[in-house]
């Protein structure tokens, strides 16, 4: 029984200023590893995973300590996908941000245009229409329910399983036809503006959805059947990447992530926006925090965006012909036929165009709950058209910070199943 | 306008003079406390048993337009058991050097929001163990990006950022080979290191 201490140093090669090779250290040096057990006297080994590696689910490198076959531990890199949309915002109106909310976390685009709209309305002080609010909640579960379906259907290809994820996709792919006929686009969707929406939904819109609300649930089921009670699924994610509710309070998560480790907080019910407090909907909670309480919670959230997109189509018959923008020539663009013919509409026009909507000096922060978790904007504004400062408080960077403490100790096929259950978007860590 | 936290006249009744000034903005309370307090008032925010904000939701930073106001750095607070929320901010003077203290103690998920302050506005977060860049590379040296004296396409010209990146060779971050390599680089003959600071790593093998 012998202690040793580590000999890998992590670093990376890179350039000096005159262009020789040189290392740059990747961390902090740990305290030298005890061997415990082992006697073999092994040396560790360090694999780099990524960041062109399609189990890391987009550009994220993980630099992996071994000890044979058990991970001592994990360096994320992440950056390579760095975008300064956050720089960018400063230079664009407000309604001018919303393509850009669109490339951050583009597994559900509706969502963040949505967050977007409402963090720069929490700030202009503009309450939208009734319409306006259904038809955004629509679009929030419609983005839930394609975000999990893409996590449920990789996570699986992930750990070996196929089949779900056509599954999955097939489900996907009825959505986005319905979020193609509204929007005009499957990723690049820009459906909000501030202070409404970009248009109101097709005809046959709501038959198609009702359509995928019946039928929904079956696929579901199948996958149900598939996974919860599946021997390989459940050896592959009980007790795998286990975060306890202080410590995931500890490190910020949010969304399915808090949830699993059995923190009752959703924001749609802590902190509503949209009118969430008058659906009727529960909110799963898991209780082990490992990747198995993770899947069931992401599995009860897409049947809960069900139950509250049927609620959600029942008001808009009820609101059918009703506006979906405010009635404020200063922040919604006239139709084009009077901006064409009308010359006070055409001024309203030129003016939004030209100068953008001006926001009053202050600041706001808005959070909504994101299939990945909280998604905070947060508004600084010189009272100008365009904003000081557009922070993007990014669920799944927070989310990705706390890998290196879940892959402690695992096996390293685990830090693939683990990292899958964080559900990352890279366009939004690394923005 | 909702009215300003209680949370306010708790923090002046503890800290006196520390604590600023605070503002309502949008309906959320902000608070401003002294750069050398932020440590202790936070930590007592968070463990104060009628307080409670344990969950710290983000940790950013803001430059102005106007060139003489101080850069804030900000944190959000939220309390989950009471379901309130309070912004705390503190000014640096873009004068001095920018620093102020980690939290990291306290909440585990500051690491990563301190790394990206200090990523793109340069503060410093005294008793951050791992502070280095984090969405930009280890090596860049444009200053950062989101101060607002950093124009929109960098401080270095394209020619320039072009040629740094063709010399960065970025093949070469991913082999193990390149690692013994740079370490042996002082041992190589003379040709090879001249080939290898060129960036010519073909006929190494």
């Amino acid at each position: 029984m012998s202690t040793r201490t580590v000999e890998v140093s992590l670093a990376t090669p890179s350039l000096d200023p005159r262009g020789a090779p040189t290392t740059t250290p990747l961390g902090v040096a740990l305290p030298a590893y005890e061997a415990g057990t082992d006697d073999l006297g092994s040396e560790h080994m360090l694999i780099n995973i990524g960041p062109q590696h399609p189990a890391t689910h987009g550009v994220l490198r993980l630099v992996i300590e071994l000890d044979g076959e058990t991970v001592i531990r994990v360096v994320p890199h992440i950056g390579y996908l760095h975008s300064g949309f956050e720089k960018l915002a400063e230079y664009r109106h407000y309604n001018q941000i919303i393509p850009l909310t669109d490339r951050t976390d583009y597994l559900s685009p509706m969502a963040n245009n949505v967050c977007l709209a409402l963090a720069a309305e929490k700030l202009m002080g503009i309450t939208i229409t009734e319409r306006c609010q259904v038809l955004r909640v629509v679009a929030c579960e419609i983005s839930r329910i394609i975000s999990h379906l893409v996590w449920l259907g990789t996570t699986g290809i992930d750990l070996g399983a196929f089949t779900p994820f056509l599954w999955c996709f097939y489900q996907r792919e009825r959505l986005y036809n319905l979020q193609e006929a509204w929007t005009g686009a499957r990723l690049t969707t820009s459906m909000t503006r501030v202070g409404g929406l970009m248009a109101d939904i097709p005809d046959g819109f709501e038959a198609g959805l009702r359509d995928f609300c019946r039928t929904f649930p079956r696929t579901l089921a199948e996958v149900d059947a598939m996974f919860t009670r599946n021997a390989i699924w459940c050896g592959r994610t009980q007790g795998v990447g286990v975060i306890d509710g202080p410590d995931a309070i500890n490190y910020s998560l949010s969304g399915p992530m808090l949830r699993a480790s059995g923190v009752d907080y959703d924001v749609r019910k802590d902190r509503p926006y949209l009118g969430y407090e008058t659906y009727d909907f529960d909110v799963p909670i898991g209780e082990h925090g490992d990747i198995y309480d993770r899947y069931r919670v992401r599995l009860e959230e897409m049947h809960q965006s069900v139950r509250i997109l049927e609620q959600a189509l029942d008001r808009l018959e009820r609101l059918r012909g009703a506006p979906i923008n405010i009635d404020d020539p200063r922040l919604i663009l006239p139709p084009k036929h009077r901006t064409m013919s009308d010359m006070e509409a055409m001024i309203f026009h030129f003016k939004q165009v030209m100068e953008g909507v001006k926001a009053p000096v202050g600041e706001a922060y808005l959070g909504v709950e994101n299939p990945k978790g909280e998604l905070g904007y947060y508004f600084v504004s010189d009272g100008t058209a365009k904003p000081v400062r557009w922070r993007v408080r990014p669920p799944s960077f927070i989310n990705l910070a706390c890998l290196p403490k879940l892959c402690e100790g695992v096996l390293l096929s685990d830090v693939i199943a683990i990292n899958a259950s964080i559900d990352i978007v890279m366009g939004e860590i690394d923005r | 306008m909702s009215a300003v936290s209680p949370s306010v006249a708790a923090l002046r009744a503890r800290f006196g003079g520390r604590v600023l000034r605070h503002a309502v903005s949008c309906g959320d309370t902000i608070v401003y406390i002294a750069p050398g307090a932020v440590h202790e008032v936070l930590a007592w925010l968070k463990d104060d048993p009628d307080q409670r904000f344990d969950y710290l939701t983000d940790v950013t930073a803001v430059d102005y337009r106007d060139q003489e106001r101080p850069l804030e750095v900000v944190w959000q607070l939220r309390s989950l058991a009471r379901k309130a929320d309070l912004r705390v901010k503190t000014e640096l003077d873009k004068r001095q050097p920018l620093a102020v203290a980690s939290v990291l103690d306290l909440w585990k998920g500051a690491d990563w929001l301190e790394r990206e302050v200090f990523d793109m506005f340069g503060v410093t977060f005294e008793g951050h163990p791992d502070l280095r860049r984090i969405l930009m590379w280890e090596t860049y040296a444009e200053g950062y990006p989101l101060r607002k004296d950093f124009p929109l396409r960098g401080h270095f010209s394209r020619a320039e950022q072009t040629r740094q990146a063709l010399t960065a060779n970025p093949e070469a971050h991913y082999s193990l080979e390149e690692l013994s390599i740079a370490a042996a680089y002082g041992d190589l003959p003379v040709d090879m290191q001249e080939r290898l600071a060129r960036g010519d790593r073909g006929s190494v093998k």
